[in-house]
């Protein structure tokens, strides 16, 4: 038992091995260690989702995550989403249809509708409200949200 | 906000993972986190050592026993639970619920033994667990030890739990009749939630036994007894009379605390209207 740990994770598809202090959030180990600053701490306290990583293609609160939780596992981020050239189909889609002003939120939630499409291809209207109830934008009101995700439906 | 700096372990085995909490409970156990780390990152808990138990085998399962009950091991994660074929079938109303705690990313890591545990007033599964009748398997260095789910918590974030036990399993009956769960929320918790089971006879027209827990109220889960006693050996056509009749004197016994979800005189008010609703829900047929 130990007050730091060597963790060894795969972080969008590329092997990361690293030692932590035991108490590190996962938020901070992605942003301030390893700085991909795409992942937003906001809330701090797993209702917002503006932190939301993929753990293992699951959405998790990475504000809420221990780092070394994910030794051994998969770690997506939104930067592991995006293409090298251009967009995702889903990013594309908030695009088209203005699901996002400031782009705080918008991290999260494309995470979020990415392990939901994933898990449901073709999700129902209220499959869509009820998966996305916890990822909160403070600027479009959802509407434009929801169109872009209805149009990948 | 960092917690405070602790040493983490990962153990294989509940007596290895009870012998790191030690016998004065200065460690923790630690699965998904989704409340303990909340806790701690604000610093109103804090712990020497986090036991992670994730690595231990066989608390993550869900089985129908010899006995007819079902039992569900303490680490299940509440999704893992909502899609539960087994628990679909047989309280339905527990896989909507657990479909429903918080917001997905909770329901991802968080558990159903982490959330009894925590002993948190504003949550859904201990209103339906007391309602089912469960008792939650507690093992400790000294043995194994059942509790009603009645008596389990016993204040505002306190349970019975001792610090150096950990909660295995929880085991109900296998529901005979109608179970429902109603709840009313502003946010991720519910300010207000009402359970009821009951069992039919006589060719599904009287109601042989009910249960009915209000949550959220006070610390724990109550029952609703004068209401539970007018539904017993009353034809099913006549619950709503019954209901009627006792509910109001029911309500006014109830032990209701004031809080950022309401006063209470309105959260009062809440479970009277819930109870009607899961009243609407059981005669509406089906066992959701």
């Amino acid at each position: 038992m130990t007050h730091h740990l060597p963790i060894s994770f795969s972080l969008n598809g590329e092997a990361i091995a690293i030692e932590v202090p035991t108490h590190t959030l996962l938020v901070d180990l992605i942003r301030d260690r390893i700085g991909l600053k795409g992942t937003k701490r906001s809330c701090d306290m797993e209702v917002c989702g503006a932190c939301t990583v993929l753990l293992d293609g699951a959405p998790i609160s990475s504000c809420t995550t221990l780092a070394v939780d994910v030794d051994r596992r998969e770690v997506t981020t939104i930067e592991g989403v995006t293409p090298a050239d251009g967009l995702s189909r889903i990013q594309e889609a908030f695009v088209r249809h203005g699901g996002l002003q400031c782009g705080f939120c918008t991290p999260g939630f494309i995470m979020a509708v990415t392990a939901l499409l994933k898990a449901k291809p073709h999700p129902t209207d209220d499959e869509i409200r009820h998966y996305l109830h916890g990822n909160l934008c403070r600027c479009t009101g959802y509407i434009k949200i929801f169109e872009a995700v209805k149009s990948l439906a | 906000m960092l917690p405070l700096p602790f040493e983490y372990t990962r153990l294989p085995t509940i007596d290895e993972a009870l012998a790191a909490v030690g016998e004065d409970g200065e460690g923790m156990f630690y699965s998904g986190g989704t409340e303990l780390l909340l806790a701690m990152k604000m610093r109103v808990i804090h712990t020497e050592r986090l036991v992670d138990i994730k690595g231990i085998a066989g608390l993550d399962g869900i089985m129908l026993n010899d006995a007819d009950e079902i039992e569900i091991g303490a680490r299940c994660t509440h999704n893992r639970i909502a899609g539960d074929a087994l628990i679909q079938e047989h309280v339905p109303a527990l896989s909507a619920l657990c479909a429903d705690v918080a917001n997905i990313r909770v329901r991802s890591v968080g558990t159903i033994g982490g959330n009894l545990c925590f002993g948190e007033p504003h949550a859904d599964p201990p209103t339906m667990l007391a309602v089912l009748d469960a008792r939650l398997v507690l093992q400790g260095l000294g043995g194994i030890r059942s509790v009603p789910a009645d008596e389990f918590i016993q204040g505002e974030l306190e349970t019975v739990r001792a610090p150096n036990e950990l909660l295995t399993t929880i085991v109900f009956p296998r529901p005979s009749g109608s179970v429902t769960y109603r709840r009313f929320k502003h946010g991720e918790r519910p300010s207000v939630n009402v359970a009821m089971a009951w069992s039919l006879a006589e060719r599904n027209t009287i109601i042989a036994s009910a249960r009915i827990r209000v949550g959220a109220l006070s610390f724990r889960p109550q029952a609703l007894t004068a209401v539970e006693d007018a539904l017993r050996g009353r034809s099913i056509v006549e619950a709503r009379c019954a209901v009627a009749e006792a509910l109001p004197a029911a309500l006014d016994a109830l032990d209701v605390n004031a809080d950022r979800h309401g006063g209470a005189d309105y959260k009062r008010h809440l479970a009277g209207v819930l109870l009607q609703r899961n009243l609407d829900d059981a005669l509406g047929g089906g066992r959701s």
